[in-house]
């Protein structure tokens, strides 16, 4: 039987440690609502996310109260609308329509976001895709909880420059089409490389297509368990320190296994897989900045963080694996800037840049994320940032994004406000030499030698 | 059988064990196993229960006995097992 020690051990997580489950996100097909009248695909949509989602709310709720872990999100994916609105969509305002039509089902069901209003373009672009693409910076600026992504480069097919180059001036547009809010719009649109069908994590999450019916998919977090179970081997070996992390993250992971088992159940709605990641918000003690630091960097920047990066991303995903049935979507280390207090206070010091953001998401689980750069960065340059970060997924078969804010009106020195979860960010300086030769050759990166398998 | 853990955390009063266990005897909650220990004035109590005879709705009662511990100074939370199971099982 449980014994008392245990019992403290996992309510000290819950209660002094951050230890929650962050998101349970229910995937919903969409393509039985496919239609070439533009007013009855909105009402498809609408019914079926209205009816399958209508108990994740107070089901969510329900395992919270009886468990005793807060659940903190519980959100919908859906598939790409790119594709689904093919047919009915001839224009990019067409577009905007479904993403009210989403936005308001959002707002009935009670979830706080709801992704898919996305684009899957890797090799190319067809037309409703592109309508798509142009109609992001209107779709969230006209919304509040839809979050948007693009998905332009894999390791099978290399990467669409066409749209990298399109997705630079789209970032740019969201920005401007959301200025009054420190273009906030931007904090919802992610541009990918090896997207992953699975994902429960906003803002990236959308339901693939090779999904079924609905599914249920489970985030889970606890940077702050981690951290405080690290100053227990303060000064230790790597192995010690390896093992501790391995088997915190099995602590964590068994948690959002219980969880997405338990509203898999209740829902009737089959479990797909737990998402491992250490996702941290701007809560004190809820830092994945921290745990470096607790790894021994005076700031995270220091020399040596992409090796201890590399090493917690590795851990977390050991000790996560064994814990769940069904492990996927991003599983490993989120590096957020705004949402982490740590990346905060690293970079005011000075000891954390883009480049060295960059280097680390080579060995972490996403991107560069939520970075806060100068409003009067040139589109041209990032669709630069953009396709550096999906030549690293593609070479390294990984998942990566970018979620920049070129915040309007700011500058380096300045700070951006999202508000909750999604924190705020000082402006970090961008590289300014140009890139626009580049940039603007037209056509697609081949893809890598390596993805020649067969 | 249906078993939750009862953690009860506070400053140690005269009463807090009768108490708690009067109001899961009111709600034909079983009691499986009690630790108890006090640490520099702090009462900490785990029990074991077995609520597979609760008539009320399992949330009511979690919510009724964190109402009580209001009551008596203390802290009282009431989970199902499978969470502590989960991460401390293999």
């Amino acid at each position: 039987m449980i014994n008392m020690y245990e019992v403290s051990e996992t309510n000290k997580m819950i209660e002094q440690e951050n230890l929650d489950v962050r998101t349970i996100t229910l995937g919903i097909s969409l393509f039985d609502c496919m239609d070439s009248n533009l007013e009855e695909l909105n009402r498809k949509i609408y019914e079926k996310i209205t009816t399958v989602a209508k108990d994740l709310v107070s089901t969510g709720e329900d395992i919270e109260k009886e468990f005793g872990i807060p659940i903190v999100n519980k959100r919908i994916s859906i598939t790409p609308i790119g594709l689904i609105g093919a047919a009915a969509c001839k224009s990019p305002e067409d577009y905007v329509t479904i993403a009210k039509t989403l936005d308001r089902a959002a707002r009935e069901v009670g979830v706080n976001f709801i992704g898919g209003y996305s684009a899957l373009v890797s090799k190319g672009m067809t037309t409703s895709d592109e309508n798509l693409i142009r109609s992001i910076p209107q779709a969230l600026a006209c919304t509040e909880r839809i979050c948007s992504s693009v998905n332009v480069g894999s390791t099978r097919t290399g990467i669409n420059m066409d749209a990298v180059r399109l997705c630079g001036q789209i970032v740019k547009d969201t920005a401007e089409a959301t200025k009054d809010n420190d273009s906030l719009g931007c904090a919802k649109l992610v541009v990918f490389c090896n997207a992953p069908d699975d994902n429960p994590f906003m803002a990236g999450a959308f339901l693939g297509v090779t999904e079924a019916d609905a599914v249920i998919n489970v985030g889970v977090s606890g940077p702050g368990v981690v951290k405080k179970a690290l100053e227990k081997v303060r000064g230790k070996g790597f192995e010690e320190l390896c093992e501790t992390i391995k088997k915190t993250a099995f602590k964590v992971t068994r948690v959002g296994q219980l969880v997405a088992g338990e509203a898999s159940k209740r829902l009737g709605i089959p479990f797909g897989i737990v998402d491992l990641s250490l996702a941290p918000t701007p809560a004190i003690g809820d830092s994945v900045a921290e745990i470096l630091e607790e790894i021994g960097l005076e700031h995270v920047g220091a020399p040596g963080t992409t090796a201890a990066l590399a090493l917690l991303n590795d851990q977390v995903k050991k000790g996560g694996v064994m814990a769940s049935s069904y492990v996927g979507g991003l599983s490993g280390a989120f590096i957020p800037v705004s949402e982490d207090q740590g990346m905060i206070d690293a970079v005011n010091l000075g000891a954390l840049s883009l480049e060295k953001l960059e280097a680390m998401t080579c060995v972490c689980s996403v991107g560069l994320d939520m970075i806060a750069i100068p409003g009067d960065t040139k589109a041209s340059t990032i669709s630069g940032i953009i396709a550096d970060e999906m030549a690293i997924g593609m070479i390294n078969q990984k998942t990566t994004a970018v979620r920049l804010i070129p915040v309007i009106g700011k500058k380096v020195g300045d700070t951006a406000e999202f508000g909750g979860l999604l924190g705020y960010a000082p402006i970090m300086p961008v590289n300014e030499f140009g890139c626009d030769a580049f940039v603007n050759r037209e056509g697609r990166i081949p893809a890598p030698i390596h993805s020649f398998k067969n | 059988m249906n078993r939750c853990v009862v953690t009860v955390l506070g400053k140690d009063t005269v009463g807090i064990t009768a108490k708690v266990c009067t109001y899961l005897a009111d709600h034909k909650i079983n009691i499986l196993d009690i630790s108890q220990t006090i640490i520099q004035g702090y009462f900490n109590m785990m029990m074991i229960v077995d609520v597979t005879s609760l008539e009320k709705d399992f949330k009511l009662v979690c919510d009724e006995l964190e109402q009580l511990g209001e009551k008596i100074g203390v802290n009282i939370r009431c989970q199902k097992e499978e969470i502590f199971e989960k991460m401390h099982r293999l």
